[in-house]
């Protein structure tokens, strides 16, 4: 028996281990299910006639024509795709490949299409302004961006964040009083901000320093933030509207030049100051979480507390503030409901946002700038809904109501599957 | 840096776990500090670097007082820790992982990564360690890790380094390439303090020796005490190291393994064409390196892994796509890799926990009823027989030590009637006294016949137990030689280089 002399025990281009595709038949089944679904709605129900969207506003200083599309033509196209593009899809898988996610964008966007223009073509008026759609959806995208970027912040730390309904809701309140009784709505966004940090300090209280469970403190805030500020609303905002819940909005800001690109000008570069500073939020979170101190003694700590502690990092203090400032930022969300878009506080007026946003961390992986693209498919879905509504679409609005749930619900069980969040997440830290 | 501990005592709840400990250190000296599992050295060394307080005593770093309230104190001072488990992000790369906690940062607040991968690449080269700055920590082999471990200390200027127990998740190269980084830290003056319950290394790296024992220093000794002189002090008694077994009286093969393939969920193969056979009245002990696919290997033999490919016969019977009890109802007894986590409900009494896997029928339970008089006298027969120390058989099995537990474990395997016993990691976390017990017990069951496979990451132990050996990496089987086979070549395989061939990787 001989021994080569010379040996490296130690490299670093250890051989990887053999590899072999887990093969899932997810993305065909769906794609067939819903193909399936979609030929039935284009056979059963067909429309004739053609549908139009609109693409410029009337008072776009562009003006671009109006695509028109033949409901028929385009059912049959649509589906003759995304029969083809099922196809590819099974075929992928056997030949063991895992389906790109691009495809996935691809049969979405057909789909989309497809249903779009069968249902305005059954619509009353067979027009869809395009404009509209878009600037709904962004303005309902707002404060599950806000919301979302705060369940980022909190679960990258290391706290499940299931309060941002709570937090978005005491913003919500917060900013409505307070710039109705000062007639400011900056002091209101400060407001709610301030709000959102209060119910993160509840939060952070419990989970950091008593060590209770995350999931269920975050629960029972939010029944008691909606307890709370219904109990207020009812019995002393109502009788004091005037007075206490009529806050002034802020104005629409026009950027110069870039408000003039159609579709895109309006809808994004004429806003409150809300939306501008939610830009500036997701690019700061984003820059802060991967490229600064804050961010990566931030991630240690999500990831692996044990091992921030042994390098100094107090572990503790920096989940409680940085729990705090996803608060703070939920709180500003909040506030896009009174100060932004309808204009007074309402009861349980977020309606469930805080948990869309929550779905949206975890469908974009707990990544800022993914988290928000989740957030702004969400606020489409239910942009979608509102508008197919207000032409007079042929589908029950009940049903339509749906939409951005079944949406939320199918892309975090269907398409995101098994993703790693941060380690420590949920995990109390306690040292022994 | 010379270091002093003087009077250290940390007590937690009613255990004392260091009980007045004094301990010098010279600049430039390796010291050991030896003894068993729960003996009170990573205690003290966590009191040394600030993460747990003293409840008495002193810390003096060249004869001044020093205060750590946290472990960034004791960094500032000088002292560096490697840690038994590694405390590096798994997520972030060598660079992020080693300017955690002391980061320099550009204009506007902006990490600076060129300076944090230079001072890698400075570090790594002073000692050879050929570590890349930008490789994902999760992605390089434990042996590396450790490198970075110390990479991250030495940026830091620490001048006293502590390792605890680093050898544990090495190979018998790597632990050689580690002993030879030690003597050339000390050769720049670093003092180091190396925490381990390997007499073999004590033996070749140390220049002095103290012994704990039950949380009080119980002697000192120098590098030439033999063997047995370190484990008397370290045990409290004589010890026999070395397990007392007759040649095996070999049967048929009873387990047939071919071609057994594990896939982890995402599509790695954990367990890569693996075939052997195990004859009755055989050990086989399995060796490698932690997570070289052993732990699946074992999990697959008793059920537990999803994705197996393959056959695994026993006296015939094909066990791959039974379900764990059905396998369990063939005779297969399991020691698993980690007690507390899959062998033990902790919060189960002693006699419960002997009964765990037998609810199913006589004569523990009759129509749907624990026959509680049966199974309290089956606990005393068991206690008494595998020497279980416990105030009573209704104690909870997770207040019983180490050693205790892992008797527990083995007396309601080994109660049931065998055709196989797979044993992974059987004395791991182990006192040196229960090793004794457990390796006969383990021998007594080859010697009645039935066929037994070992899973152990030492060598010791698999030298001590095994009839042949068969070497794991990277989910293949290197080779099975005999029982006798040299350390050295043991080693070699453990690394994935063949034995017969010339060197060639395998």
């Amino acid at each position: 028996m001989t021994i080569a002399p010379q040996h490296q025990a130690v490299s670093p281009q250890e051989p990887a281990l053999a590899k072999t595709v887990v093969v899932s038949w997810k993305a065909p089944i769906a794609f067939a299910v819903v193909t399936v679904l979609a030929a039935l709605l284009f056979l059963l129900a067909p429309h004739d006639g053609e549908a139009t969207f609109r693409v410029s506003a009337a008072g776009d200083a562009l003006q671009l024509p109006e695509i028109v599309l033949n409901a028929t033509v385009t059912a049959w196209v649509c589906l003759a795709l995304l029969t083809a593009l099922t196809v590819v899809s099974a075929l992928m898988v056997r030949a063991r490949r895992a389906v790109p996610i691009w495809l996935i964008v691809v049969f979405a966007v057909v789909f989309v299409l497809g249903f779009l223009t069968w249902a305005v073509a059954g619509a009353s008026t067979n027009v869809m302004p395009l404009a509209g759609l878009l600037a709904g959806a962004l303005s309902l995208s707002v404060p599950l961006i806000f919301g979302s970027l705060s369940g980022v912040i909190s679960e990258r730390v290391g706290v499940i964040n299931i309060a941002i309904e709570g937090q978005l809701l005491a913003g919500a309140f917060t900013s409505a009083v307070v710039a109705s009784s000062t007639g400011n709505p900056y002091l209101g966004l400060l407001a709610a901000g301030v709000a959102g940090v209060l119910v993160s300090f509840v939060l952070a209280a419990f989970a950091i320093k008593y060590f209770v469970d995350q999931v269920i403190v975050g629960v029972v805030l939010n029944v008691l933030v909606v307890g709370f500020t219904s109990f207020l609303y009812s019995q002393v905002l109502a009788p004091n509207a005037q007075a206490l819940n009529a806050p002034p909005r802020f104005d629409r800001i026009a950027i110069p030049f870039l408000s003039e690109i159609p579709i895109i000008g309006p809808t994004f570069f004429r806003q409150t100051i809300i939306v501008y500073l939610m830009y500036v939020a997701v690019a700061a979170v984003y820059i802060g979480l991967f490229h600064t101190k804050w961010g990566l003694r931030l991630r240690a700590v999500g990831e692996h507390p044990q091992a921030a502690d042994t390098v100094g990092i107090n572990v503790p203090r920096t989940r409680f503030w940085n729990v705090s400032l996803a608060g703070a930022i939920a709180g500003l969300g909040g506030a896009f409901f009174t100060l932004g878009a309808v204009g007074a506080f309402g009861k349980e007026m977020t309606a469930g946002a805080g948990f869309i946003a929550l779905a949206a961390v975890i469908f974009g992986q707990w990544d800022p700038i993914k988290a928000t693209l989740a957030a702004l498919l969400f606020g489409f879905a239910q942009s979608l809904q509102g508008q197919l509504g207000v032409i007079g679409s042929p589908v029950p609005s009940e049903f339509m109501l749906m939409l951005p749930y079944v949406v939320t619900i199918v892309a975090v069980a269907g398409f995101v599957g098994k993703v790693r969040g941060p380690a420590a997440a949920g995990k109390p830290y306690i040292k022994s | 840096m010379k270091l002093e501990l003087r009077g250290i005592t940390k007590t937690f709840g009613t255990l004392v776990a260091n009980d007045h400990i004094d301990l010098t250190v010279e600049a430039g000296e390796i010291h050991c500090l030896l003894g068993e599992n729960g003996a009170g050295k990573s205690t003290l060394m966590n009191v040394l670097y600030g993460l747990y307080q003293a409840d008495g005593g002193e810390i003096l770093l060249d004869d001044r007082v020093q205060h750590f309230a946290g472990p960034g104190d004791a960094m500032r001072a000088g002292i560096g820790m490697v840690h038994q488990h590694f405390m590096l992000i798994p997520v972030f790369t060598v660079a992020e992982n080693v300017m955690l906690g002391h980061e320099q940062t550009k204009a506007g607040g902006r990490l600076d990564l060129p300076a944090a991968r230079a001072k890698v690449r400075e570090i790594s080269d002073r000692f050879g360690f050929d570590v890349d700055p930008d490789a994902l920590v999760d992605d390089l082999p434990v042996g590396v890790q450790q490198r970075v471990e110390i990479i991250k200390a030495l940026s830091r200027d620490a001048r006293v380094l502590v390792f605890d127990e680093p050898t544990a998740v090495l190979t018998p190269q790597e632990t050689d390439e580690l002993m030879a980084i030690m003597r050339q830290l000390k050769e720049s003056g670093t003092s180091i303090v190396f925490i381990t319950h390997k007499l073999r290394e004590v033996r070749e790296v140390a220049d002095r020796i103290t012994v704990i024992r039950l949380g009080k220093v119980v002697g000192e000794a120098s590098p030439t005490a033999t063997n047995a002189e370190l484990a008397s002090l370290m045990v409290g008694r004589a010890v026999e190291l070395t397990v007392q077994k007759a040649p095996p009286t070999l049967g048929e093969p009873a387990l047939v393994v071919d071609g057994l393939t594990v896939i982890d969920p995402i599509g790695q193969l954990v367990v890569n064409d693996v075939s052997f056979e195990v004859r009755r009245g055989e050990i086989l002990a399995v060796a490698g390196v932690q997570g070289n696919g052993q732990t699946e290997l074992t999990e697959a033999l008793v059920g537990l892994q999803p994705r197996v490919q393959g056959s695994m016969r026993l006296d015939g019977n094909e066990l791959n796509g039974d379900s764990v009890r059905s396998i369990l109802n063939a005779g297969v007894g399991f020691v698993p890799e980690d007690r507390k986590e899959d062998g033990l409900v902790g919060e189960f009494s002693i006699a419960e926990n002997l009964m765990l896997d037998r609810a199913d029928g006589a004569p523990f339970v009759k129509g749907g009823n624990v026959q509680l008089s049966t199974l309290a006298a089956f606990a005393e027969e068991k206690v008494a027989e595998y020497d279980v120390r416990t105030p009573s058989i209704e104690t909870k099995v997770g207040r019983l030590s180490g050693g205790n537990q892992q008797k527990v474990v083995l007396a309601r395997e080994l109660s049931r009637d065998l055709r196989l016993l797979v044993a992974a990691q059987p004395t791991r976390g182990v006192d040196v006294g229960s090793i004794e017990f457990i390796h006969k017990r383990i021998v007594e069951t080859r010697d009645a016949g039935v066929p037994v496979v070992v899973v152990s990451t030492e060598l010791d132990e698999v030298t001590a137990l095994a009839d042949r050996i068969m070497v794991m990496y990277r989910g293949r089987v290197v080779g099975i030689v005999p029982g006798d086979t040299p350390r050295d070549v043991l080693g070699l395989m453990m690394a994935g280089e063949s034995p017969n061939l010339e060197g060639a990787a395998a």
